[in-house]
């Protein structure tokens, strides 16, 4: 077990960029290396990610890892987890963290069942044990109802951090580090899978995870034709529109616009919750939100318990009358 | 096409959260009173999954349950959807096991079911919410993975798959048997229809034991665990919600935006 040192993290490339979920596994990778006294290093995989390491050292990175290879264009279980294998065999960290992202929620399961140890899914805190040096690993489960400390005693401590809820450091570009190519050795005969066409939302306007202010609609808007009225007010506040699950199943709003434990982690500064009626599951999307303010017919509905303030009311009556106000005052 | 689809009875995860009490003294949730458990929402998505394809293509849908205390109303459920069969997992030594040693288990009985095209499972099982035991399956049979699915077709022994993406989706074609986990996107669950409720209460699961499954004991339920869970603990959700009032729309809505412009929200 002593073999293993040192803290690793998966940097995820976007459409050629350092994710900024990579950067933020780098703040808290930081942390952890500093406690446990050991080094940081990250690995970057994909085709054409070279370019990428100077900025995942000033991200915080001693070392990067670069799996560079055409075949690893596109994410694909069957080539990124034989990959990351061998990365880590090779490298033996003592912690590997990865971004719950639907990468993450793919590879690091099966990587851990192949390596042998474990993995804890979606944490939103970890730290060091002081006394044991292992990593307390802090979860939501049971939709968001309850947190659970979770530690194991295999190496390396695989786990998932969930978007936003770590601080990226601030780029330093003096800094500086080592970068390191591993060769993926792949054997193309051997891959069961193939991706044969990706396919991207459109978004107009700003996006979710983006935005500074976002009016989300539930169930209780009862149609597509309601949305657009959240539409116009997210357009006069420059935010965006999200929705609970339900708005999305239902074909009112495209299932990328879903915030919640299943869809999207936000964090605007004003977060308004129409026809919501606080599920934990939705919740655990937007808490983070610094100001959330529900309109909601039910006096009783959870989501109050969320809000800052509230107004108890058919939000058909409340909307437009706010949205009124708001372009009056915006007018000033 | 034979599939099997495996199903978890979870706590439901829609009972209000008001409802929600953990055992800090076990570190276990208390399974609020009045309010039945549920097979997993996600899973019952998957057994969805394999009855279209049964739909389209014909075949054999297996639904295989772990656990103790099965609710035989609860675990028929995938029975009366139009499922053919239902094996369970149901014995003490299967109880609180973590992703490691419930993939052991469901593993080691696919193993002795033995033929089979496609698994299915849920996404994430709606209690833990850690979504490992697919993928876990899939590594122990050593047969490709794919997760978070919406949409499947076969044919040709192969799979043709839409996965989610963060930004969309992505088609995917894997060679078969491959294991496939589910997610809501695919659509609602089929309600259970009359006949099928009818066939499910004559239908007698088959109940498998350890031994039955060739499973080594110290690889299941709690003695199988590879993670503690040192603390569960319900976060404290500060509620300090100012109601805003009036005496019509326009007064509130008026009301409401000099709050939020005075708090320098808007
Ligand atoms: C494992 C799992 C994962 C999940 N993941 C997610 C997720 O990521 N995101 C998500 O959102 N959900 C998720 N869910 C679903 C979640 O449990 C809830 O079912 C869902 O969030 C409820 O959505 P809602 O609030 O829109 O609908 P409801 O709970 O039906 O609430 C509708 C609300 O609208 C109010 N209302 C109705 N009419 C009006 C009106 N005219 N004016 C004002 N108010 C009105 C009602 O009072 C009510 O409070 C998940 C569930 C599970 C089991």
């Amino acid at each position: 077990m002593s073999d293993y040192k040192g803290v690793m993290i998966y940097g995820e490339v976007t459409e050629g960029k350092l994710s900024s979920i990579a950067k933020e596994l780098l703040g808290c990778g930081r942390k952890i290396a500093s406690d446990l006294g050991q080094q940081l290093s990250a690995v970057l995989v994909g085709s054409g990610v070279g370019g990428l390491a100077q900025e995942t050292i000033a991200s915080g990175a001693d070392k990067v890892y670069i799996v560079d290879n055409p075949l690893l264009k596109d994410y694909q279980t069957e080539t990124y987890v034989p990959v990351m294998e061998k990365v880590v065999k090779q490298v033996m960290p003592q912690v590997v963290l990865l971004g719950q992202t639907t990468i993450g929620r793919d590879l690091a399961p099966r990587l851990s069942f192949r390596l042998g140890t474990a993995a804890t899914m979606d944490c939103v805190a970890l730290a060091i044990d002081p006394a044991s040096k292992r990593l307390l690993q802090t979860k939501p489960v049971f939709g968001g109802n309850a947190q659970a400390i979770f530690t194991y005693d295999s190496d390396p401590q695989i786990a998932t951090v969930r978007a936003k809820v770590m601080s990226p450091m601030e780029p330093d570009a003096s800094r500086k580090g080592e970068v390191i190519t591993i060769d993926a050795s792949l054997d193309p005969s051997t891959i069961k899978t193939k991706v044969l066409q990706q396919v991207k939302e459109e978004v107009t306007g700003i996006k979710l995870e983006d935005a500074a202010v976002i009016v989300s609609g539930g169930r209780g808007i009862g149609g597509a034709e309601g949305f657009k009225q959240l539409a116009e007010l997210a357009e006069v506040l420059k935010g965006a529109v999200g929705a609970s699950r339900p708005a999305c199943d239902s074909g009112w709003m495209p299932e990328t616009a879903q915030v919640g434990l299943t869809g999207k982690i936000v964090t605007p500064n004003f977060y308004l919750a129409v026809g919501i009626s606080g599920s934990s599951q939705h919740l655990a999307g937007c808490s983070n939100a610094k100001t959330i303010v529900a309109i909601n017919k039910d006096p009783e509905a959870n989501i109050f318990k969320a809000a800052r303030y509230g107004i108890v009311g058919d939000w058909k009556q409340v909307l437009p009358a706010f949205t009124k106000k708001v372009k009056e005052l915006l007018a000033k | 096409m034979n599939m099997i689809v495996c199903c978890k009875q979870v706590i439901d995860p829609e009972a209000p959260p008001a409802s929600f009490k953990v055992d800090s003294s076990t570190n276990k949730v208390v399974p609020p009173p009045g309010v039945p458990p549920v097979i997993s929402p996600f899973d019952e998505q998957a057994i969805e999954a394999a009855l279209r394809i049964k739909d389209a293509k014909g075949g054999k849908v297996t639904a295989l349950s772990l656990g103790t205390k099965l609710l035989r109303d609860v675990v028929k459920k995938p029975l009366s959807m139009g499922a053919d069969e239902l094996v369970l997992l149901e014995d003490d030594a299967f109880a609180d096991g973590d992703s490691w040693s419930t993939a052991y288990a469901l593993a080691m009985a696919i193993k002795k079911i033995g033929d089979y095209d496609i698994i299915f499972c849920g996404r994430q099982a709606a209690d833990w919410d850690t979504g490992q035991v697919g993928s876990g399956i899939a590594e122990i049979l050593g047969i490709p993975s794919l997760t978070l699915a919406k949409k499947i077709e076969v044919g040709d022994g192969k799979a043709r798959v839409e996965r989610l993406t963060a930004d969309g989706y992505e088609v995917v074609e894997v060679n078969l048997p491959a294991l496939i986990t589910v997610t809501n996107e695919l659509g609602e669950a089929r309600y259970p229809t009359i006949k099928g409720i009818m066939a499910a209460k004559r239908k007698e699961p088959v109940v498998w034991k350890p031994a039955d499954i060739g499973a080594d004991t110290a690889k299941i339920g709690t003695a199988g665990r590879r993670t503690k869970v040192i603390k569960l603990f319900q976060p404290v959700i500060e509620s300090k919600c100012e109601i805003i009032g009036g005496d019509n729309p326009e007064d509130v809505a008026a009301k409401l935006v000099l709050k939020l412009r005075e708090a320098k929200i808007i």
